[in-house]
């Protein structure tokens, strides 16, 4: 199967512009809040949200990045050694974190980096915004803020590409598995 | 999210002699973040929550079995550690024996230190969780040797042509030859020197290792030398005819400021511990601005946490 793209650059561009204004909206201002992007392709979201957030109000968003590698419910039951990220979170005690992942399945990595956030400090909310929401979720969690929902099956994959990472342009592509 | 790498799943840290390059760099970076995690204000992560790690040492260890112990807590799991006076073996319990009852015991990792090579071998024919080696006979200390290569990566970036050498008791020594094993597989040019009496025969270091560079004199070896590392020099060796005198030993093979001095400019001194001062390291250089024998503790830790967690990934598949 071919993939099929659902989102391009301009698509991913707009949709984060309308993320960056919910979350300042949502929180009155962004002086309060803090963005923590997931590794990996969360993290050049959240500098992304964070650099939009700038040019509109004029406000420096402190960003971190977690890993929630060491956090997982699913490590003995994955292959051998995925690597790990840096965790590098700003202060987040009387902070709205918002927590910036690419794409949102079943929940469970979400699950962690509460976990894990808890075991940092303690904000005085945690929100969440996603590029993608495809569904399928394991946990009863949702997104505060989504980019675009995609109704997707299970023996499907939805691959984000960021130029920081990928080397590629933008896109948002989703993938038939057998 | 993290890449899984292409490397096949490891059951066991035994020795590091089939470990590549590529397997132990993974594992650098793994414990560059664990790293981080002790510097957490929650110095704890789940990874192993609900598992259990039994240290079995029937060779007193203070240092590997605290290190072991912290690095297993770290990672959330429950810790039970037997030393050699808690065991059975004194009510003459064979090894096979002890490793069934740890296992009824429900224990998922082994750690074990014993006198007699190769035994790590024999747990873990025997034991259906992960065994790591925490020293066996002269044989193999991998732990200590990834601590060693990560303190040394960390200090001195990459290791190919680095010249790194490992002075005193080599032929007794684990910790020498599980450093061998490492520092090869990374390009390092070793060079490991003491007295003759110590050493042995270039050929038999030469058979397993063909680059290894073999010396009597640490004035000489210590030139330009990237890393200097003594190792213990144990009493016993004294007291067997392989040395004349502690005072000549300390005289001809001790680390002091003027090697120091003659190596680069970086250089820097390790020590496995524990030391005895004045004879294989002076305090000075012991607790020198070139020293990160301390550092090699902290690095203890976290090389530990990042092997408990090597096993643990994937360890329920296949």
């Amino acid at each position: 199967m071919t993939p099929k793209q659902l989102m391009n650059d301009e698509e991913i561009r707009r949709a984060l512009k309308r993320i960056a204004h919910e979350i300042v909206e949502r929180n009155a201002g962004a002086n309060l809040v803090s963005l923590v992007g997931i590794h990996r392709r969360g993290v050049p979201l959240a500098r992304r949200l964070a650099a939009m957030i700038a040019e509109t109000e004029h406000v420096q968003v402190p960003v971190g990045e977690l890993d929630i590698g060491l956090y997982r419910d699913d490590l003995h039951s994955r292959g051998p050694a995925p690597i790990l990220g840096r965790t590098i979170l700003p202060e987040l005690g009387k902070r709205v974190v918002v927590l910036v992942d690419d794409v949102l399945y079943t929940g469970r990595t979400i699950r962690a980096a509460l976990n894990e956030l808890s075991d940092w400090g303690r904000p005085s909310a945690i929100q969440l915004a996603v590029l993608v929401d495809r569904g399928h979720r394991e946990l009863p969690i949702r997104a505060d803020f989504v980019g675009k929902n995609i109704p997707t099956a299970k023996n499907e994959r939805v691959d984000v590409q960021l130029s920081e990472i990928d080397a590629a342009q933008d896109s948002v592509v989703i993938v038939q598995e057998d | 999210m993290s890449s899984p790498t292409t490397t096949p799943r490891r059951r066991h840290v035994l020795d590091l002699d089939d470990w590549s390059a590529d397997e132990l760099r993974t594992l650098l970076t793994i414990a560059t973040q664990m790293k981080d995690v002790l510097e957490r204000p929650v110095k704890q992560v789940p990874t192993l929550r609900g598992k259990i790690v039994v240290n079995m040492f029937w060779e007193d260890s203070t240092r590997t079995r605290s290190s072991f112990e912290l690095a297993a807590k770290a990672l959330s799991a429950n810790v039970l550690s037997l030393g050699a006076k808690d065991t059975s073996v004194k009510k003459g319990e064979s090894l096979v024996d002890t490793v069934r009852t740890v296992q009824a015991l429900g224990a998922d990792y082994i750690v074990m230190r014993h006198g007699q090579s190769g035994s790590p071998y024999l747990v873990a024919q025997h034991f259906r969780g992960s065994v790591i080696n925490g020293g066996d006979g002269r044989h193999a200390h991998p732990s200590q040797a990834l601590l060693d290569l990560f303190t040394m990566h960390e200090r001195l970036g990459e290791l190919a042509d680095k010249k790194v050498v490992i002075v005193g008791d080599i032929l007794h020594s684990r910790v020498a030859r599980s450093n061998l094993w490492a520092l090869t597989t990374m390009g390092a040019k070793v060079v490991v020197c003491g007295p003759p009496t110590l050493i042995g025969p270039a050929k038999y270091w030469q058979s397993t290792w063909p680059n290894v560079e073999i010396s009597h004199s640490l004035d000489q070896a210590a030139e330009g030398a990237d890393v200097l590392m003594a190792l213990r020099l144990q009493h016993e060796r004294m007291e067997g005819g392989l040395l004349p005198s502690l005072r000549e030993y300390s005289r001809r093979f001790g680390l002091n400021a003027t090697r120091v001095a003659s190596a680069n400019s970086n250089v820097i001194v390790m020590h496995p511990g524990p030391m005895n001062e004045g004879v294989e390291i002076m305090p000075d250089v012991a607790t020198g601005p070139h020293s990160v024998i301390e550092t090699q503790i902290t690095n203890g830790v976290a090389m530990r946490m990042a092997l408990f967690y090597y096993l643990a990934t994937g360890s329920e598949q296949v």
